[in-house]
């Protein structure tokens, strides 16, 4: 409580600014989204086309008018925020007028057209997963003390090593093996890099990143290209919780999933629990605090770091395997696109959290898949630019979001015994 | 003694220890830090150690405890050889120790720091949080150092740190605790609290090693001493002989000055000059308010005052590190407020600040580097833009040897000096360039004597050289043996500055917040004799009875 309370001055000069966004999102709104010629109703469809146990009406919204209720509210809130302001809340009231302006935004993109709700929410969750695997990695990695940017080559050599394991064995379990320990593997090199020979470990992150990039592009022409029985790899099928899977709306979303993405939640959870309320967990985060401190009372630092890493590897190692056992069920050259750089944003905006992260895996998650719904709505902006959406998201989310973040002190440094 | 086949280390008794060191020879890169140390700790005894800063006492305890492996020598506890590979094995041999740094994990709670390592848990590994702090508390009942298990180590003031990592120590059932100067960061009262709790844990047979640089401290509390001198052993003296002249001079190896020789002040014109001075903190609550000073050229102006009430901000704002809520501070007519901190130091204030590692020196810089911390752009250090490293190394070895700053060489990180050799040269760059102004806060902090006696000679000269010198210190010896007036600092507000002299006595019970009328009454000579309580109308907080 006591840290999150601000001088007054700052404390307004905070809540202007947040004024400042909401003005901002209320003239986007009102210039570019109410004066739209698109079409006069936007229908949202609330139904899958699989079984379900009821079904639910479309919902069939007039464009302008949601518009301008919407751009109401929020321009009651900015009214709010440049007067009495929000005292503690006014952080969830920013989260509150981004999601009037995402409903916005949907409204008009959809305006004269269909948006599947539940395809848009079910490929949220679907690609939110691997980036929570890679920022779950990341959190274990920081918490201990080793910075991981590395997290892209480890997607990269997860992906690929699982697609080829699988195509051989016939079976995605044995795939995600080889995907893990392909992950595993560049940990060990960050690891042993890093944390033994002491390298900085920004540099050896880049290194294994240019490194994973190349040997997969490589291998994928030189080898894959010719033989694609290699690269045919069998994958996870969708799995449907009985009963629950046809709840309308919810039951599609959360419970006729991929394995991976219930693996994702577990894991978690099972982090989330381990790293604060376990003795592992404690002493984890005891090295990635100035580690003289652990050292003293006898906890071994390099070894908890080395497990922590590796650990993080079999983590970003499933994230990896994500894409060639469960999305798209083919490699091919930097497929997994940055994805990895966006777990570490993550990480960050989850503040070293594994449900924080889970959190911002979600947003990054729904912008992702967003951009590829509205390629099909005909949206009039170039695909192109759709497609930046995750990475523009990530920068506003970094950049306004992050603020006062409490980085474990000792991360990114290495220890050195006398 | 017998080694009898028990499942325990061989004679082990319960509470009791007797520790040996045989010939301990530490070396670090150009340095040798102990050279074939012998030392014995008897069961009971509190055993004091005293050398000079870098003198080895930190490196030889740091071995006792298996941080740092020792080159050549032996380790005995109880008759048996020890075998110390990490801090580990020390535990479990019933060492404990104190750092000198403090070695706490500040975003854990206190009962996490100390149980880290030595957990309970209940199934899945759950930490058993509730077991963790209900122990925590009963430990520190029964020792007397009482904290709240459940605090943030960061929100906590020093003083309760150090509480926390001795009941570290004691939660892991240490026999022989080393303390490592452990009441540099203390205020008197609770060094005091501290003496009680060390005598109630020998009482039972253990033993303690104590580091400390104030020779009073080690009269009062050891029952004898070990002088280290450049790593070796120089000499054994028993406190209840030996005046604190004997000991400064056996540590020294020569006689040492310990009273101050100076001159009445020759004040001139003014220099610093503070007009309500408000200072906030992050909240928006004062934390220093309504203070008005002046300091000419040529007098010290000593302000004393328990830790924690203000004078941190003060300094911070007199030198331009901290936003002047309301109020003007001028330094030689220049305003502080809206000066970039460059141009406050060119223009003539030398800042000596209390915490050296983290706001006076650059830990991975060189000793020559960090000597030129506040001089980085100016000739003949830099030409066109390039470091002159031949005049940097030049003047560095300069000052090495003027203020005995014991390092290997001047190309040494600063981070790997000794505590007190990182102070001298924070000391030496302040020190050592015409300034109109001086702020020097806790300068002595971890100085050994024979340093002591230097800075504050020093000191007296930077006085007599015309500079106006603000002494911040919560050592009321020091500044009654340097002041030529004194101000009380007391929950953020300052009173005085008297001038000297001035009773240890009435300073004391200003720093408790009694009313200067009160205590000084009239302006003549106080007949306010020996302990009585004088008026008893007047409001002093927690005054000890
Ligand atoms: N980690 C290290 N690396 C290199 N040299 C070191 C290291 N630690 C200590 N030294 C050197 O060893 C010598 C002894 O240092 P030590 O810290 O033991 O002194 P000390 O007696 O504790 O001094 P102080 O009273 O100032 O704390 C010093 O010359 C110091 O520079
Ligand atoms: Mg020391």
């Amino acid at each position: 409580m006591s840290q999150n309370t601000l001088a007054p001055a700052a404390q307004r000069r905070r809540e202007r600014r947040f004024g400042l966004f909401s003005l901002l999102v209320l003239a986007v709104m009102l210039g570019v989204f109410a004066s739209s010629t698109r079409g006069a109703q936007a229908t949202f469809i609330l139904n899958d086309a699989r079984g379900q146990l009821f079904e639910l009406p479309d919902l069939i919204l007039p464009v302008v008018p949601t518009v301008i209720v919407l751009s109401a509210l929020v321009a009651g809130i900015a009214a709010r925020q440049f007067t009495r302001g929000f005292g503690s809340r006014a952080v969830v009231i920013v989260g509150v007028v981004a999601l009037l302006f995402v409903i916005a935004f949907l409204t008009w993109a959809a305006a004269g057209g269909q948006l599947s709700v539940v395809g848009l929410l079910r490929g949220s969750l679907a690609r939110a997963t691997p980036i929570a695997f890679g920022a779950m990695a990341g959190v274990l990695c920081e918490r201990a003390g080793v910075i991981n940017i590395a997290i892209e080559g480890q997607f990269l050599a997860g992906a690929f090593t699982a697609a080829v394991v699988s195509s051989i064995a016939g079976n995605p379990w044995v795939g995600l093996f080889g995907g893990i320990s392909a992950g595993v593997l560049v940990a060990f090199m960050l690891a042993g890099l890093s944390i033994k020979f002491q390298a900085d470990q920004i540099v050896v992150g880049v290194v294994l990143i240019v490194f994973a990039t190349g040997v997969t592009s490589f291998l994928n022409t030189q080898v894959l290209s010719g033989n694609p029985q290699l690269n045919s790899p069998t994958r996870f099928a969708s799995i449907a919780v009985p009963v629950l899977s046809e709840i309308p709306l919810i039951g599609p979303v959360l419970f006729r999933q991929s394995l991976l993405v219930f693996g994702m939640i577990a894991a978690v959870i099972v982090l989330q629990y381990g790293l604060f309320q376990t003795r592992w967990g404690l002493r984890l985060r005891s090295v990635g605090e100035p580690p003289k401190a652990a050292d003293t009372v006898g906890i071994h630092v390099l070894a908890t770091r080395y497990k922590a890493v590796l650990l993080g590897g079999v983590l970003a190692g499933i994230g990896g395997s994500w894409w060639t056992l469960d999305a798209v069920g083919q490699f091919s050259r930097e497929m997994t696109g940055g994805r990895g750089f966006i777990a570490l944003a993550a990480m960050l905006v989850g503040r070293y959290s594994p449900v924080g992260a889970f959190g911002a895996a979600l947003i990054f998650g729904f912008s992702d898949q967003l951009a590829t719904s509205l390629q099909l709505l005909r949206v009039p902006v170039p695909s192109d630019l759709l497609l930046t959406a995750p990475y523009l998201v990530t920068i506003v989310v970094v950049a306004g979001l992050i603020g006062r973040l409490r980085v474990p002190a000792a991360d990114g440094k290495p220890y050195v015994k006398q | 003694m017998s080694q009898a086949g028990s499942t325990e280390p061989a004679g082990r008794q319960e509470g009791r220890v007797e520790l040996e060191l045989r010939g301990i020879t530490k070396r670090f890169p150009g340095v040798i830090a102990n050279e074939a140390v012998d030392l014995v700790v008897t069961s009971g005894e509190v055993h004091g150690l005293l050398g000079e800063n870098g003198a080895g006492k930190s490196t030889l305890m740091n071995v006792l405890y298996g941080l740092y492996r020792a080159d050549e020598g032996e380790i005995i506890v109880d008759g048996t050889p020890l075998q110390l590979d990490d801090p580990g094995d020390a535990i479990d041999a019933g060492i404990g120790m104190v750092h000198q740094h403090f070695m706490l994990v500040p975003v854990f709670t206190v009962a996490e720091n100390i149980v880290l390592g030595v957990e309970h848990t209940r199934g899945l590994g759950r930490l058993d949080r509730a077991r963790a702090s209900k122990e925590v508390a009963e430990l520190a009942e029964r020792s007397g150092l009482p904290v709240d298990p459940d605090a943030l180590v960061e929100d906590l003031p020093v003083g309760i740190q150090q509480r926390v990592e001795i009941l570290k120590a004691l939660y892991r059932d240490a026999r022989l605790l080393i303390l490592d100067e452990p009441t540099a960061v203390l205020t008197p009262q609770e060094a005091d609290d501290l003496f009680d709790a060390i005598r109630a844990f020998t009482a039972e047979g253990r033993s303690v090693v104590f580091i400390s640089h104030k020779l009073r401290e080690h009269r009062v509390i050891a029952d004898r001493i070990s002088v280290l001198r450049r790593g070796r052993i120089v000499g054994t003296a028993d406190p209840r002989e030996a005046s604190e002249q004997d000991l400064a001079n056996l540590m020294v190896g020569r006689p040492v000055e310990l009273t101050v020789s100076k001159t009445p002040a020759q004040p001139t014109d003014s220099v610093l000059q503070v007009q309500g001075l408000r200072v906030d903190d992050a909240v928006g609550s004062p934390v220093v308010q309504d203070v008005d000073l002046e300091i000419r050229r040529g007098e010290i102006v000593a302000v004393a005052g328990v830790e924690g009430n203000g004078q941190t901000p003060l300094v911070a704002a007199l030198t331009g590190l901290r936003e002047i809520a309301d109020g003007t501070v001028t330094v030689a007519g220049r305003e502080v407020m809206g000066a970039t901190r460059k141009q406050i130091l060119r223009e003539g204030t030398g800042h000596v600040p209390e915490d050296r590692s983290k706001d006076g020196l650059v830990a991975d810089f060189s000793v020559a580097e960090n000597l030129i911390l506040n001089l980085w752009d100016a000739e003949p250090y830099a030409r066109r833009g390039t470091l002159q490293f031949a005049a940097i190394n030049e003047h560095a070895r300069e000052l090495v040897g003027a203020y005995d700053i014991r390092t290997p060489s001047v190309s040494t990180p600063a981070g790997s000096l000794s505590g007190g050799n990182q102070q001298k040269l924070v000391v030496a760059r302040e020190f050592d360039r015409p300034i109109d102004l001086l702020v020097a806060s806790q300068p002595t902090r971890g100085v050994d004597v024979g340093s002591i006696e230097y800075i504050h000679s020093q000191l007296v000269a930077k006085r007599d050289a015309g500079t106006a010198v603000l002494l911040v210190s919560s050592e009321l010896d020091e500044v009654l043996a340097l002041a030529d007036r004194v101000a009380v600092m007391y929950h953020g507000r300052l009173v005085g500055p008297f001038d000297m002299p001035i009773s240890k006595e009435a300073v004391g019970r200003m720093m408790a917040g009694a009313d200067p009328a009160d205590v000084l009454g009239s302006p003549t000579a106080t007949p306010a004799s020996t302990d009585d309580p004088a008026t008893t109308n007047g409001s002093s907080p927690g005054a000890p009875a």
